[in-house]
């Protein structure tokens, strides 16, 4: 076990370096000349150079990606003598547009964006994995098709458009919450809650419909599996049957899906946080990419890359713990 | 004293094309301590009338009578009959490992039934799973009942089904053909272990089969079914030196044999027919190489000595004697 989880982390570690390296590679070498981003509409060529010493382009771009790596986990400074910028450790350089480091950038908007997803992944996951398990036992039922409609119809809505209608609904006519806005949850959880809710219910009925008409199919497929059979032969309650021999099976694919999705949300709710106007790192990506503030957009792939990679390494470890033909392979 | 008393079954399947009729009209007991083995090609109703007896259909219509044990089956309380299961008859399937589930340990698979029916402890639960896994041949018992299905060869799952199916001392062990996934050398040995078992305590099976070499080996009784009805009712000396069915004379022709002359194999012609669409008349007629005008227009009951048999040429032969 501790081997496999060595490797898992080697693997992890592997995996970031190659997005790394990618991303170095994309905004480094390719089109715009980062230190005349960073210079400014005055740009002097003395300037321009100095910058280019500062920033460490002039250095080889083997030399510069080292460098970059080694700020991440120990720190660097930026150019040499009495102007030398520190900048500590994990660095990820400074942004463009207000020289804040961008770690520094990244963590301010983070909790707008853990909260978002988390909440959202709770709601949709209770809520999918809820109507996808009752459709799947009541199969071909009026309930089981009523609810397959809806959770297509919920699938197929656009998320501006669930957003924007919640909104006019519940806030402009039914005045029922405010608008949206981050407040931290440890000043004001009731109005943290009551800000997030529409973000929350927006963003999981989308993915609600996904997980019920996956948990559905999944569950329809193990309740006709021959182990199902045998536990009913065993005279096992009914309720016994689906939840401890069924879901157990039934629930496995969901769990892959779900880790991925939390992970990949966790990187930046875009379209939910541009919607509602929320300060989280969806926000701060476009608009550093809007502004080509390069040293941020790297950064924020970076993370949302690192959140993909864990929560799928967590993932594969929870699988391993459900499943020993997993643990033993 | 018998323990099951099948009276008239009939299991019917609404589909979308019409009514599917997988049982009709069966009627066959099984006594305390004896074997009965029914016999039939894939979809002759065999392995349907076993979940009727389990009351474990769902979407079927059941009708009849099915007395196990003194409670009537058929129609009654699902509470009911879910407390009869796994405790007074017990069934084992063709696949033990899609049979097992693959999540759980086996001891506890075992185990579980004996503290669902017999409130038993976790721990002494647990201790009778790994007795039972000794009673059934498996090595180290101890440490196996902490394996996973899929750590077992499958011969050694189906001696894992087994003693599931033993765990709560049912008076009935319904094998549904237990055999059939196994290797040859495999099955005889589960063979011997199920009749070694029947006979240590006393069980009443019902051994579900294709392969009239597992009935040889270990029904005392056979049932013949073809299309969902009993076409021949014997014992199973009877039933070997004389056939009278030609559905039960086909299968014994398609049986390969050591002793005697060698010949070549004969398989009965054709398929089982549609149980939606059956033929009119004697169900096997379009197959059968002796069928009369008469088949093909009335159903023949099972009847007459020394064994009934479902065939007019019995009747008619008789008419001819007499």
């Amino acid at each position: 076990m501790i081997r496999y989880l060595a490797l898992r982390f080697a693997g992890l570690a592997g995996v970031l370096l190659v997005i790394c390296a990618v991303t170095f590679t994309i905004f480094y070498v390719f089109p715009a000349d980062p230190a005349l981003q960073a210079c400014g509409k005055s740009c002097t060529p003395e300037r321009l150079a100095m910058l280019h010493h500062q920033m460490g382009l002039d250095r080889p771009l083997w030399q510069q990606f080292t460098d970059y790596l080694v700020g991440i986990f120990a720190g660097r400074s930026y150019g040499s003598g009495p102007l030398a910028v520190q900048c500590h450790f994990p660095c990820l350089g400074f942004s463009y547009q207000n020289n804040m480091p961008v770690w520094d950038l990244m963590m301010q908007r983070l909790p707008t964006t853990v909260s978002i997803g988390v909440g959202a992944a709770l709601l949709w996951l209770v809520g999918g994995v809820t109507v996808g398990v009752v459709s799947a036992l009541r199969k071909d039922s009026l309930l089981d098709r009523t609810m397959m409609v809806g959770t297509l119809t919920s699938a197929s809505l656009p998320i501006y458009f669930t957003a924007m209608a919640l909104t006019v609904v519940v806030v402009q006519i039914g005045g029922l919450l405010p608008y949206s806005s981050y407040v931290p949850i440890a000043e004001d959880p009731i109005g943290w809650t009551k800000n997030l809710i529409l973000p929350w219910v927006a963003l999981a009925l989308l993915y609600a419909a996904m997980y019920a008409r996956l948990s559905r199919a999944s569950m329809v497929e193990t309740m006709a599996e021959p182990y199902i059979r045998t536990a009913r032969a065993k005279g096992l309650p009914e309720r016994t049957v689906v939840t401890k021999h069924g879901l157990r099976a039934g629930l496995t694919p969901v769990l892959t899906v779900f880790g991925m999705d939390l992970g990949a949300l966790l990187g930046g709710a875009v379209i939910t946080e541009s919607v509602f106007g929320l300060p989280g790192l969806g926000q701060l990506t476009i608009d550093s990419i809007n502004k080509s503030d390069q040293p941020v957009v790297m950064g924020v792939a970076l993370l949302a890359a690192f959140f993909i990679t864990f929560a799928n390494l967590v993932v594969d470890l929870l699988y391993a713990a459900i499943d020993p033909q997993v643990r033993y392979a | 004293m018998s323990l099951l008393t099948v009276r008239d079954l009939v299991v019917e399947f609404p589909t979308p094309k019409g009514t599917v009729r997988a049982v009709d009209g069966l009627s066959f007991t099984v006594d305390e301590g004896r074997t009965l083995g029914i016999v039939g090609e894939s979809g002759s109703g065999k392995s349907v009338t076993s979940l009727a007896i389990m009351g474990l259909h769902d979407k079927a219509q059941v009708s009849g009578s099915i007395d196990l044990a003194g409670t009537e089956v058929v129609g009654a309380d699902r509470e009911k009959v879910r407390a009869l299961r796994g405790r007074r008859v017990a069934m084992i399937f063709q696949d033990p490992l899609s049979s097992l589930h693959p999540h759980y340990r086996v001891g506890e698979q075992i185990a579980e039934a004996r503290r669902l029916h017999f409130g038993a402890s976790r721990r002494a639960a647990h201790k009778h799973a790994v007795q039972l896994l000794a009673d059934v041949g498996i090595p180290h018992p101890d440490e196996r009942a902490g394996d996973y299905p899929h750590q077992f060869s499958g011969g050694m799952r189906q001696r894992v089904m087994i003693a599931m199916a033993l765990a709560c001392e049912p008076d009935l062990l319904i094998a549904d053909e237990p055999t059939t996934a196994l290797d040859v050398t495999v099955q005889a040995q589960i063979l011997e272990l199920i009749a070694r078992i029947q006979r240590e305590r006393g069980l009443a099976v019902l051994m579900i089969t294709h392969d009239l070499g597992v009935v040889a080996r270990v029904a005392d009784d056979v049932l013949v079914m073809y299309a969902g009805r009993a076409v021949e009712q014997a014992t199973a000396d009877e039933l070997f030196a004389g056939p009278r069915h030609p559905y039960t004379r086909g299968l014994l022709g398609s049986l390969p044999r050591l002793t005697g002359p060698p010949g070549e194999l004969t398989p009965i012609p054709g398929a089982p027919p549609s149980l939606l669409r059956p033929p009119a008349g004697c169900p096997f007629h379009p197959r059968c190489s002796e069928r009369i005008d008469v088949c093909e227009t009335t159903r023949p009951a099972l009847q007459g000595a020394p064994h009934p048999a479902a065939c007019h040429l019995l009747t008619i032969e008789k008419e001819v004697a007499g």
